[in-house]
Formats: structure tokens, sequence, C-alpha cells
């Protein structure tokens, strides 16, 4: 069977796992948006006690692999009685995960909105929070578009982590067929070629994305 | 009598050990102009921070009317939207178009229905001349355009009156006259304005009183006539003259 026979036959297979990659990317990425954010405005704006809980949670998942926080909770929890399946597991390990780098992202792009147009904010008569929605946060994802770009590719490749805790996502999938056809270079070439096509598809995407929201004449 | 619109009574700010303001006490009636000049890091920029409690001074107290500022019951938010504030900066919302800079603050702070605040914004800023550029965006302007904006802003929130933070000393100098042009013409008008300039043409044409800062005092206070041509405290005259050296003929 020549390589393009072998990679049409295997393909249908692979691409299942590849939507259960794309799901894991999709639903971390969103996880990681809706806890890192707050996790960042806690870093900047909280009281002391906020900013406390939130640069622990920061430098603690940061400070660990992902690897081993995925085998914390498949593999960990159910010592405590908590079972999750795999895919389970993995969308909440790579969602914490991304969340502690995005809050990193977050608060970079924060920090970096001009403190001179807050205080026009509040020259206005804006509050604090009428300040943030209106002026920190519009800029704030502008901003982060490009750092956020490459956390969406890594977190599209590290999901292959998730085989680690038996995800049916691309990378089982390939070696279930790998296991089987003894045609390991050719699976994971094919493998490769999978992964490479999203990213370049997910850099163009978001490419498109910063000039759609590039402020004009900055 | 002339109302008070601005009163501001020995006030005192201090950064650490560094005392910025050691006891100011001005007024400034309704319709009428103030301009603050002195030496760069005299506190007069403080002192304008310090009117709508952007810088909370340590003592003192300031009205604005009837309501007294510095008073902690009071809604400083409520009173620094009936304040209006001009950068040296400018300080324009970068991600927002002209006309959407000068209508957040209707929207999001008066509460004023879209279109009925859209009325108000283009009226002002057909005032300031920059009706044609409403949707551009700040970075797509000039300095010049940029303050005349955030003039336009400050205005727009009907403000009772409007502090100027040396609002000419980041312009080159062919764009300082289309802003003084637009402040001569406020002037006129009859808002209450309180200005930190070196611009002594501007100063000498619509000013009604000036006071001079220095080291967190107010060294002298006067009309213009007399606190140009016959200053009484040497500081003062040696201030006055070393502008005069800088910015050519201009106060003659």
């Amino acid at each position: 069977m020549s390589f393009l026979e072998l990679a049409w036959t295997i393909l249908p297979k692979l691409l299942t796992g590849a939507v259960v990659t794309i799901e894991l990317t999709i639903i971390a990425i969103t996880m990681g948006i809706l806890l890192g954010i707050p996790v960042a405005l806690g870093r900047v704006y909280g009281n002391k006690l906020i900013y406390i809980i939130c640069t622990f949670f920061v430098e603690i998942i940061r400070g660990t692999p992902l690897l081993t926080q995925l085998f914390i909770l498949y593999f960990g929890l159910p010592s405590v009685g908590i079972m999750l399946s795999p895919f389970v597991a993995a969308m909440i390990g790579m969602g914490i995960n991304s969340a502690a780098y995005q809050a990193e992202y977050f608060r970079g792009a924060i920090q970096s909105v001009k403190k001179e147009q807050l205080i026009a904010a509040y020259s206005l008569g804006m509050k604090q929070n009428q300040a943030i929605q209106h002026i920190v946060l519009p800029q704030m994802f502008r901003l982060v578009i490009p750092s956020w770009s490459n956390e969406l590719i890594y977190l599209l490749k590290y999901s292959s982590m998730a085989y680690m805790i038996q995800a049916p996502e691309i990378m089982s999938q390939g070696r279930l067929i790998a296991s089987r056809n003894f045609r390991t270079f050719e699976v994971f070439i094919v493998v490769a070629l999978i992964y490479l096509i999203l990213v370049l598809i997910i850099s163009k995407l978001l490419d498109l994305m910063e000039r759609r929201f590039r402020i004009p004449g900055l | 009598m002339p109302k008070v619109i601005l009163k501001v009574e020995n006030i005192y700010k201090s950064y650490g050990k560094l005392t910025v303001l050691k006891g100011i006490s001005f007024q400034v009636n309704q319709g009428e102009t103030t301009v603050i000049i002195g030496p760069s890091g005299t506190g007069k920029s403080t002192l304008l921070t310090c009117i709508n409690q952007l810088t909370p001074p340590d003592k003192g107290h300031i009205w604005l009317e009837e309501t007294e500022i510095t008073n902690p019951e009071t809604n400083i938010n409520m009173i620094r939207s009936s304040i209006g504030m001009v950068f040296q900066l400018f300080n324009l919302f970068t991600h927002l178009t002209v006309l959407d800079n000068v209508r957040l603050g209707l929207i999001v702070v008066k509460k004023i229905p879209k279109d009925r605040a859209t009325n108000i914004c283009l009226e002002k800023l057909k005032l300031v001349g920059l009706v044609d550029k409403i949707d551009a965006y700040p970075a797509e302007l000039s300095g010049g355009q940029q303050q005349r904006v955030s003039i336009a802003r400050a205005l727009a929130m009907n403000p009772k009156l409007i502090l100027f933070d040396e609002p000419t000393s980041a312009l080159d100098p062919e764009l300082i006259g289309e802003v003084l042009n637009v402040m001569i013409k406020l002037a006129e008008s009859g808002m209450t304005m309180v200005v930190v300039s070196h611009e002594m043409g501007f100063a000498r044409a619509v000013a009604n009183d000036i006071i001079f800062m220095e080291n967190g005092v107010i060294v002298e206070e006067g009309k213009p006539d007399i606190l140009f041509h016959h200053p009484q405290n040497p500081r003062t005259r040696e201030f006055l003259h070393k502008i005069t050296e800088l910015y050519g003929g201009k106060s003659e």
C-alpha cells in the first residue's frame, strides 16, 4: 500500500480524533478566557487578598507540568471519590492550565492600556468598573490577540498530552492504528500533517482577526 | 456680586517628604478665566487634579458652587462629570472614533439616550471645527485636532468649569494657534476656565485673573495688565522676563 493509499484509509479514523482535539482545544481556550480574565483583573485591580489568591493560582499552575496536572485529575482524583472521564479530565486540566497562561497575557494587555486614558475616564465621572468596561477591556482584547494566538496554537498541540490519560484525541487514534498496521512512521507523518494544517488555519484566522480589529492609525 | 463657581481654600498636598502644595487659596467667578503660570514642578498640575480629586489633597477645602468637593460624603463622580478636564497629552480613548470619544461620557455617565447624545456631540464638534472628522480615530489626527476633540469631550458634558492642564505644551508650534483659538472662543462665550499655561498671549487676551505659583505657594495674583506690567514680587518679574525671552516678543 502506497503512502497516499494508506493515508486515505486511515484518514477517517484520524479525523474523528482530530474532532476530539479541536473540541478539547475550543473548550479549553474558552474556559481559559472565562477564568483568565477575572484572574488578570484580580491581579491588576484586586485588593491584597484577591491579588494573593490570583497570583497563587497562576504560579501553581504555571509551575507544574500539564501532564502532571492531567494525571492528578484523572488518576489522582478517583482516590478521593471523584471519577472523571478522560475527555472531561482533559478538558478541565487544559482549561485551567490555559487560564493561568491567558491570565498573564491578559494582565500584560491590561497594563499596556495607557494610564492617561483611565484618568480621562475618571475625569468624566466614570466609576472604576465603567472605565474597565468601556476603556480597558475593549483595548485589552485587541492588544492580547498576538500572544493569544500563540496560546491557541500551543493548546492545540499540547492537547496531544490528553493521549496519556486515554482521551480519544488524534494521537490516541494514531497510536491505535499504528499498533494494528505497524506502519508507525507513515501514520504519525499523517498525524503531524493534520496538526500542521490545523495550526496553519488557526494562525491565518487569527491574523485576519488581528487585522479586522486593528485600531486605525495605531 | 458675581457668582463664585470654584472656591479653593488652603490646599496642602505632599508626596512622601515632598510637599507640593503649601496652602493654596483662590476663587473663580462664573464666566471668568483664571490662568495659572509658574516654573515647572511647582505643583500647578497637582493643583488642577486636586480640584476634581484625581489627586485628593491632604488638607484644605474646595467648593464647586455650594457643594464641598472635599467633603467625603460628596458623590465625586457626579462632581467630576460637571468639571471638564483637558490634558497636556489629550488622553483620548485610542480605540474609539472622535464621535465616540466625545459621546462616551454622555452615554455612560449621564445616561443620555444615544441619538440625543449624538446631537450634543455634533454641536460641540462643530464648535471646535471637527465635524468632518467624526469617524476618524485619534491616531489619525494631528495633535492640534486631538486636543480640540478633547475640548469637545469636556464641553459635551455641559460642565460648570473646565480645567486645562498645559493644553498646548505637547503641540508643535504651528498647531498651538488652532487650540488657543478654540479656548479664546470658549472664554469669550462665558465658559468658566482654570488654565495652567505658559501662553502669555492667551493669558493677556482672555484671563480675568493671573496666578503666579512657585514652590507650592501663590506668589502673586492679579489682573493681567497689573501682573504683567507692574509685578510686585521680584520672582514674578524674573519669571515673566524668562518667559518673554523664551517665547520672543509675545509678552511685549
